[in-house]
C-alpha cells in the first residue's frame, strides 16, 4: 500500500516537474509580440493564458485544449514588460504558472535574409545589365507579339476613324500594375496623337485620373499635336466595380472603339469587359499580373501580355538601351529562380530542407 | 525642377520603403502605415477631382445634346439622389443634415439612401455580376473548339475538370478499384489543379515578382519616367 502511495507521487511529481510555461520575445520582429509556449501533463483538460494588462488586470488572449502548444501575442508595445498567467485545468484540480517576458526592437529582420540576398543579387545583375547598355553594349530582347501589335491596332482605329478604349486596371495608383499601365498609356497615347486618332480613358479611381490625365497630356504634347488633347477623353466614371464596368461596357456598345487594351489589375470583371469587347469586334490587347485572370484574358482578347511582359512593356516600347538593359535583368533573375528551384529540389530529395527554409523563411 | 522634385521624392520614398521591409526598428517600421496614411489623406482630397470630372463630362454631353445624352442625365441624377440623401439624413448609423431621419425611415423601412443602395444599387451591382456566368459559357465555348493540338489538349483538361467537380464524376468512375484510383475522374481533376496549374500559376507569378522588382528599381532610379508623363 505504502510503495503503491509512493509510485503515485512519485508520478504525479514527474508530471509537475514537466509542465512549463515559457514566455520569450519574438525574434527578429517590431518588438510587439511575445511568443509563448506550454508543455504541461497529458491529463491537461483545458489551458487558459492572461496577460496583465496596465492596471493590473488579467486579460484573456488564448485558450486551447492542447497539453502542448505555442501561441503569439501580438500587438504589444515595444520594449515593455508583460506578464502572463498559465491556468490548467485537470479532472480535478487546476495549476497555475506565471511567467513574462520584456519585448525588444530589433534592427534587422533575420529571417528575411534570404529574401534580401536575393533582392541584392536581381538589383545588382539588373544595374550590371543598365550599366553595360549604356556602355552601348547591344542586348537582343524576344518580340512580344502584343506590344508589336499595339501599331496594328492603332492603324486600325485610324482607318475605321473610330476611338481607343484604354483601361488601367481597377486598382489604385498604389497599385504598381497601374503604374506600369500608365507608362504603356504614355506610349499609346503618344502613337495615337501622331495619328490623330481618339483615345478614351475611362478611371476607376481619381487618383488615377490625376495621373492619366498628365500622362496623356504630355504624350500629347512630346508628340507636338497639343491642340488633339481632348481632357474630357480622360474621365472619372466611378470607384465601384461593377458600376465602373458597367460603365465601360457601355462605352464599348455606344462608340463602338476599333481597339481595346486593358492594362494593370484586373480582377472579377475581366472576362465581362473583354468579351463585351468581343462582341463588338474590336482588336483587344489584355495585360495583367493576376494569374486567375490571365485566362479569360487569353480566351477573349486577341494578344495578352502575361505576368511579367506588362511590367516589360514600356522598356520594350521606349527602346531606350538603359531600359532595356533592365530586361536583361530579369531575364537573370529568372535563371537564378530556375537554378534555385533545381538546387532546391534536388537538396529535398537527399533530404536536406537547408535552403528551402533558407529562403521559406522570408515568409514567415 | 518641375521633373526633378518627384524624382528625387520617388527615390527618397522608394529606398525609405524598401528599408523598411528589411528593418523592424523604429521609425522604419512605423514610416509604411504613415505613408499609407498619407496616401489615403491625398485620395480623400483627390476624389473632389473625380467628382468634378464626373459632372463636367456628364453636363458637357447632356448640354450638347449628344447621342445618348439621357444616360449621362440619369447618370447625373442618381449621383445626385444619392449625394443629396446622403447629406439630408445620412446612413446607417451617421447622422445627417436633418438628423437620422427617423420619420422618412418608418415610412421607407430604412434611410432613403440605405433605401436607395439595397434595393436599387446591389440589384444592378448583383446583375451585372450574374453576366458572367453567361460570358463564361461563351467564353468557354470559343476556347474549347478544337483547332490544333493545343485547343485539343485544352478541352480535354477542362472536361476532366469540369467532370471531376461535379457529381458526375463519381458516378462514372467510382467503381473503379483501389489500385487504379488515379484515374478516378474526381482525383485526375484534384491533380490537375494541385501540380500543372499550380505550377504554371506559380511560373506566372514569380515572373511577375521580378517584374515588379525590375519596374520598381527603374521607377526608383528615375530610368522609368513615362508614369510622370514624359522622358524629359
Amino acid at each position: 500500500m505504502r510503495l503503491g502511495m509512493v509510485f503515485v507521487l512519485l508520478i504525479f511529481s514527474c508530471l509537475l516537474c514537466a509542465n512549463s510555461f515559457i514566455a520569450q520575445d519574438s525574434p527578429w520582429d517590431d518588438g510587439r509580440a511575445v511568443d509563448l509556449s506550454w508543455e504541461l501533463s497529458p491529463m491537461t483538460r483545458q489551458v487558459s493564458i492572461q496577460r496583465v494588462n496596465e492596471e493590473g488586470l488579467l486579460v484573456d488572449v488564448h485558450k486551447s485544449t492542447l497539453a502542448k502548444g505555442s501561441f503569439t501575442d501580438n500587438n504589444l508595445e515595444a520594449n515593455e514588460t508583460y506578464r502572463y498567467r498559465l491556468t490548467a485545468d485537470f479532472a480535478n484540480d487546476n495549476l497555475v504558472l506565471i511567467t513574462e517576458a520584456t519585448t525588444v526592437e530589433q534592427w534587422f529582420a533575420f529571417r528575411k535574409l534570404g529574401f534580401l540576398l536575393l533582392l541584392l543579387v536581381l538589383s545588382c545583375a539588373i544595374l550590371y545589365y543598365i550599366h553595360a547598355a549604356r556602355k552601348g553594349k547591344d542586348f537582343f530582347i524576344r518580340r512580344i507579339a502584343g506590344l508589336d501589335s499595339m501599331e496594328e491596332a492603332i492603324g486600325r482605329a485610324t482607318e475605321k476613324g473610330r476611338p481607343i478604349l484604354y483601361v488601367p486596371g481597377i486598382s489604385d495608383l498604389d497599385d504598381i500594375q497601374t503604374i506600369a499601365s500608365l507608362t504603356i498609356l504614355s506610349h499609346l497615347a503618344e502613337r495615337s496623337a501622331e495619328y490623330n486618332t481618339e483615345l478614351i480613358v475611362p478611371c476607376r479611381f481619381s487618383m488615377v485620373l490625376s495621373a492619366a490625365k498628365e500622362v496623356v497630356k504630355e504624350a500629347y504634347i512630346k508628340a507636338g499635336r497639343p491642340d488633339a488633347y481632348k481632357a474630357d477623353n480622360v474621365f472619372y466614371l466611378t470607384d465601384d466595380q461593377f458600376g465602373f464596368v458597367a460603365g465601360i461596357d457601355g462605352i464599348m456598345l455606344r462608340e463602338k472603339p476599333a481597339a481595346n487594351f486593358f492594362m494593370g489589375s484586373f480582377y472579377a470583371e475581366s472576362l465581362i469587359l473583354a468579351e463585351t469587347g468581343f462582341a463588338t469586334g474590336a482588336i483587344q490587347t489584355a495585360g495583367t499580373a493576376q494569374a486567375h485572370q490571365l485566362p479569360f484574358f487569353v480566351v477573349s482578347c486577341d494578344y495578352t501580355l502575361i505576368g511579367e511582359e506588362l511590367f516589360a512593356a514600356s522598356a520594350y516600347l521606349s527602346k531606350d538601351p538603359q531600359q532595356l538593359g533592365s530586361l536583361k535583368g530579369h531575364d537573370f533573375g529568372k535563371l537564378m529562380v530556375i537554378l534555385l528551384i533545381i538546387i532546391g529540389v534536388i537538396l529535398q530529395i537527399l533530404g536536406i530542407s537547408a535552403l528551402k527554409d533558407f529562403i521559406a523563411g522570408a515568409a514567415s | 525642377m518641375k521633373r526633378s522634385l518627384p524624382l528625387i521624392l520617388a527615390f527618397i520614398v522608394g529606398v525609405i520603403v524598401l528599408l523598411s521591409e528589411f528593418i523592424p526598428h523604429r521609425p522604419f517600421n512605423q514610416i509604411v502605415s504613415t505613408l499609407e496614411n498619407w496616401f489615403m489623406i491625398i485620395a480623400g482630397f483627390a476624389i473632389l477631382l473625380g467628382q468634378i470630372s464626373l459632372i463636367r463630362m456628364n453636363a458637357n454631353k447632356i448640354a450638347n445634346r449628344l447621342p445618348d445624352w439621357q444616360y449621362h442625365l440619369a447618370g447625373l441624377v442618381s449621383f445626385a439622389l444619392m449625394l443629396i440623401f446622403g447629406l439630408l439624413w445620412g446612413m446607417q448609423e451617421t447622422p445627417g443634415l436633418l438628423g437620422d431621419g427617423s420619420g422618412i425611415s418608418a415610412w421607407l423601412g430604412a434611410k432613403p439612401f440605405d433605401y436607395l443602395f439595397e434595393n436599387a444599387y446591389m440589384p444592378l451591382s448583383a446583375t451585372l455580376f450574374s453576366l458572367l456566368a453567361f460570358f463564361i459559357a461563351s467564353a468557354a465555348y470559343r476556347a474549347f473548339i478544337i483547332r490544333s493540338l493545343e485547343s485539343n489538349l485544352l478541352m480535354i483538361t477542362a472536361v476532366i475538370v469540369i467532370i471531376g467537380r461535379t457529381s458526375i464524376g463519381t458516378m462514372l468512375t467510382g467503381w473503379l478499384p483501389e489500385s487504379l484510383s488515379f484515374w478516378h475522374i474526381p482525383n485526375l481533376a484534384d491533380f490537375i489543379m494541385e501540380y500543372p496549374n499550380s505550377a504554371a500559376q506559380r511560373a506566372i507569378l514569380i515572373s511577375a515578382g521580378l517584374g515588379i522588382v525590375g519596374s520598381s528599381l527603374r521607377i526608383i532610379l528615375g530610368i522609368e519616367r513615362s508614369y510622370l508623363g514624359g522622358d524629359k
